[in-house]
């Protein structure tokens, strides 16, 4: 049944608030600055909350049910977090407060800088950019004007594996730099042979998703960050997958120079719906004179530890107002804190068999490009099943919606496998949680040989059917007509 | 804590049909030398440990519940109805990713319709975006906008002087790898400190332009009139270039919206409308356009379609502009928006709805008003503002920075925002910001505190006050 928009049950006169009387004096406002109409919405209180209690019940979400969606690590938003990053102490600050008055909140920063350049294993972290891609964007920036003030103009190019996120080549061409495409070899790693032919002088470096978004580790990533270092460029870690690294091994370790963190993946804080998430950046020794600021430093005086903002020497500027996605740092902070060193190694561990559970579990129905391979905290599948060739990806995700127990896997993406179907786990999911998924793609693979049309029709129970995206391109309406 | 069900039996169930023996064989991969590092962090808490230590820290800073506050500078502190963190507290909204299968989020994706909506009537706009990651990028994104709506071909953007100094920072951190000339917050004027007005930019317009980013109501809180604005349109246009507006979506309620006015691009800090101050994030850039750009612009748009049945439905559309269709050939990467951000935002606009916006404005008017005169009639203060919304510049009897140390040490008021931070002719100026949750009370008091300074001591390094 559709939900009426805010603009259908508005009436004139409602209100869903009130304000205090005026208790100063009034001050005459120009006639010409005023405009004439205001088309807000005009809304009670309780249809408000109706309004918006149906809508939220129209959203799958990780509390409603298992979401393997691949690169995207849909792990449990724990409720601390949310307690927490309400406290009056933190929520109710101003950004631009003195420091003295908000030395509890410089304080959190300075220690989520430490404690994630420690499991980077990084120099420094900024904890500004408000978005992996963001964080992307930063790193490359850095990369950048690293080498250009050593003189090495002439580097204009970026080396992008065909197994990297979709956005690494988008933060290039936004930097100003040239995107060279890499391609995979046969057992996804980076092909060895084609990054040594784009290694040259005109190269700033590589940006590597490790684990790649096959959700496999490159077997040769030591190799990979020696050669590119060895032509004089510089490493780029995409972190979107640290959520398999982390506690077992610190990306800084492997030779990379820069990385971001996605704080809404690997650190639990929720995706909101798509935000607000954070992507601190951390960086070796060498480029974190580079990173954008101003981020947290401390002093040890007689009376204790000050803390306070610097920005760093050779800063690329600014990304962002203020200092960060504070709301999302407090989450991200009492996630690490709560978990500790060991938690930590837990999580990549139970990440990494969860999906390997998964891929055992599927291997025989659904093809797996690179099944042979133990995979990381995800694995991509195809759907493309014998006996079945009308039936797509697509239609298989569809229909996982009307058995109602998961968020489809994401889908299409790697673009280098066919009919992908990118499956993440997470390790916050039960054993029962992961049998019923098996039990609901086996019987999905079933259907699409025998009623392959229930596939192709589906859903057929969700708050809609299939929606007309074609439609929505070509004749666009993207906001209500008053 | 670490939040995982599976037991040391399901391990070893779940490692069985993997076929190995135990978990660590499931690293292979990563070279053996560097697996296991031991890590340096603190020992893990409980929960209770957690909900003592947070509290601990929260009260280590001093929240504005404790203190009245009088500083703005581009994050606001408003009245917020409870209905609006009970809407985004629903897990339903909170714990679900981008809309990506749109028959299972709905509620996003019409929540998000509802907020573009909402953002095209305040700023008389014809299409937004489902939002970027703050004012400051959101203006960053506008300029790079433009520049493509010119084809590459221009070079030179024009940034107001009066345009929020950390969004000229993030406008240039974005745009150093496009070989652009960003001039006009070096220009002087006739504004308070000697800056430059929208007749002085104007005159730095040309065919070379891609761009004129003006705020409104400016950094320092001045507001120009609309014919003015309208003449600065008209020679930003004959040269070709677009016009961007940074606006403040309050204000918005009671004065003209940009697109009255001329502008083509409306961008904001979207803050005020509904999100605590958070110590400056996460908050959320709004953006509007006019209808002919809206291929050219970046974001996440949500559009009205139908389904199989003919039911409305919303989905995520015009996405061949996006990153993960064109990779290398995307002119932005910009993959995450603020979506509950934006949906606070939505809950508050429509909560007030067009009478409770424009009242919100009002108050701020006649409050800072109000304010303002308190305190130029005092000796040794001098008012810079003519026309202003909620903020104002007051020239001071001491450097800034030691009023209001006193401020907040004798008083407990947080104090404005010293404008010798970022504008060197601006130095011991104060910017002061009131809102309607400002007492009269708390106002009175502040004009109370700032007359008796002088016979106060010096206040440097002392402890704070709670």
């Amino acid at each position: 049944m559709n939900e009426p928009l805010l603009y259908e049950i508005s009436a004139p006169g409602r209100r869903g608030a009130s304000l205090p009387a005026l208790d100063v004096p009034e001050t005459a406002i120009p006639a010409a600055w005023q405009r004439d109409e205001l088309p807000l919405p005009e809304v009670a209180e309780v249809d408000l909350v109706r309004h918006y209690v149906r809508l939220s019940q129209k959203n799958f979400s990780v509390d409603t049910g298992f979401y393997p969606l691949g690169s995207c690590t849909m792990k449990y938003n724990p409720k601390i977090n949310e307690a927490a990053a309400r406290l009056p102490g933190l929520a109710q600050i101003h950004p631009l407060q003195d420091e003295e008055t908000v030395q509890g909140a410089l304080r959190l920063m300075y220690e989520l800088q430490q404690m994630l350049s420690e499991v980077g294993g990084f120099a420094a972290t900024t904890l500004q950019p408000s978005a992996g891609a963001h964080g992307e964007l930063t790193g490359v920036l850095m990369m950048r004007k690293y080498l250009y003030e050593r003189g090495e103009t002439q580097r204009v190019k970026i080396l992008v594996p065909d197994s990297a996120h979709g956005t690494n080549p988008a933060s290039t061409t936004m930097s100003g730099l040239e995107v060279i495409e890499i391609p995979s070899d046969r057992r996804g790693n980076v092909d060895l042979d084609a990054l040594q032919a784009n290694l040259d002088q005109t190269v700033v470096g590589l940006m590597l998703t490790n684990p790649n978004t096959l959700g496999l580790f490159d077997e040769h990533v030591l190799e990979v960050t020696r050669r590119v270092h060895a032509a004089g460029g510089l490493v780029y870690g995409d972190g979107a997958n640290f959520n398999a690294l982390v506690g077992i091994c610190q990306p800084g370790a492997l030779g990379f120079d820069v990385m971001h963190y996605n704080l809404h993946k690997t650190f639990s804080t929720p995706h909101g719906g798509g935000g607000p998430g954070a992507g601190a950046v951390g960086a070796s020794a060498e480029l974190a004179p580079y990173l954008p600021g101003p981020i947290v430093d401390r002093w040890d005086e007689p009376d204790g530890p000050r803390y306070g903002w610097r920005m760093p020497e050779r800063s690329i500027g600014r990304v962002k107002s203020f200092w960060g996605n504070f709301g999302v740092l407090v989450r991200a902070y009492v996630y690490i804190r709560m978990l500790g060193a060991e938690g930590l190694r837990a999580v990549a561990e139970n990440a990494v068999l969860n999906a390997n559970y998964l891929q055992a579990r599927l291997r025989g129905t659904y093809p797996i490009p690179y099944g042979e391979r133990t995979c990381m905290h995800e694995f991509v599948a195809q759907g493309k099943l014998e006996g079945a060739p009308g039936v797509r990806a697509l239609d298989i995700a569809k229909r996982l919606i009307d058995l109602g127990h998961a968020h489809p896997p994401t889908i299409y993406f790697p673009l280098i496998v066919p009919e992908a179907l990118m499956i993440e786990p997470t390790e916050t999911e039960s054993r029962q949680t992961l049998d019923q998924f098996v039990a609901d793609m086996l019987q999905i693979a079933e259907e699409a040989r025998t009623q392959p049309d229930l596939l192709r029709q589906a859903p057929h129970v969700a708050p809609t059917r299939r929606l007309d995206e074609v439609r929505a391109a070509r004749e666009p309406v993207l906001c209500y007509r008053l | 804590m670490n939040y995982i069900p599976n037991t040391d039996a399901d391990r070893a169930a779940m490692l069985q049909a993997i076929g190995v023996g135990r978990v660590d064989e499931l690293f292979h991969d990563v070279p053996m030398e560097l697996r296991y590092p031991k890590l340096a962090l603190p020992p893990a808490w409980s929960e209770l440990d957690a909900q003592r230590e947070m509290r601990a820290l929260s009260d280590r800073n001093l929240d504005l519940n404790h203190a009245s506050c009088f500083l703005g500078a581009g994050a606001y502190r408003h009245f917020i109805p409870s209905v609006v963190d009970f809407v985004i507290s629903r897990s339903e909204f909170y714990t679900a990713y981008t809309p990506y299968q749109p028959e299972i989020s709905q509620g996003t994706l019409q929540a998000i319709f509802e907020y573009q909506s909402m953002i095209c009537a305040l700023t008389g706009m014809e299409v937004a975006n489902a939002s970027h990651y703050d004012g400051a990028t959101a203006t960053a994104e506008a300029v790079i906008m433009a520049l493509h709506v010119q084809h590459g071909d221009r070079r030179k953007v024009i940034v107001a002087p009066t345009l929020h100094p950390q969004y000229r920072e993030v406008v240039r951190t974005y745009t150093q790898g496009m070989r652009l000339s960003i001039v006009g917050d070096e220009t002087p004027g006739d504004g308070p400190g000697g800056l430059a007005g929208p007749e002085e930019l104007a005159a730095l317009c040309d065919d070379d332009t891609v761009a004129l980013v003006v705020q409104v109501p400016d950094f320092l809180g001045g507001v120009v009139a609309p014919d003015r604005l309208r003449a600065l349109a008209d020679r930003v246009h004959r040269c070709g270039a677009l016009l961007i507006a940074v606006a403040n979506p309050i204000a918005l309620g009671l004065l003209q919206p940009p697109g009255a006015w001329g502008a083509d691009i409306v961008v904001g800090e979207g803050q005020a409308l509904g999100n605590p101050l958070s110590f400056g994030g996460p908050y959320l850039g709004f953006f509007a356009c006019r209808a002919e750009h809206v291929r050219r612009s970046s974001g996440r748009i949500v559009g009205q379609t139908v389904d199989l049945d003919g039911q409305r439905g919303f989905v995520l559309t015009l996405n061949t502009r996006e990153q993960h269709i064109r990779r290398g050939k995307a002119t932005s990467n910009i993959c995450t928006n603020q979506s509950l951000n934006a949906l606070a935002a939505a809950v508050y606009l429509a909560a007030l709805g067009r009478q409770g916006l424009r009242q919100v404005a009002e108050q701020c008017y006649h409050k800072a008003h109000y304010a303002a005169a308190q305190i130029a009639r005092l000796p040794g203060y001098t008012l810079l503002s003519g026309d202003f919304f909620h903020e104002f510049v007051v020239r001071c009897p001491r450097p800034v920075p030691d009023i209001n140390r006193y401020l907040l040490h004798e008083w407990g008021i947080v104090g404005g925002y010293d404008l010798g931070r970022d504008y060197p002719s601006l130095a011991g100026h104060m910017l002061l910001c009131v809102t309607e949750v400002n007492s009269r009370q708390e106002i009175d008091q502040l004009a109370a505190a700032l007359s008796q300074l002088d016979s106060s001591p010096a206040h440097v390094g002392q402890e704070v006050r709670r």
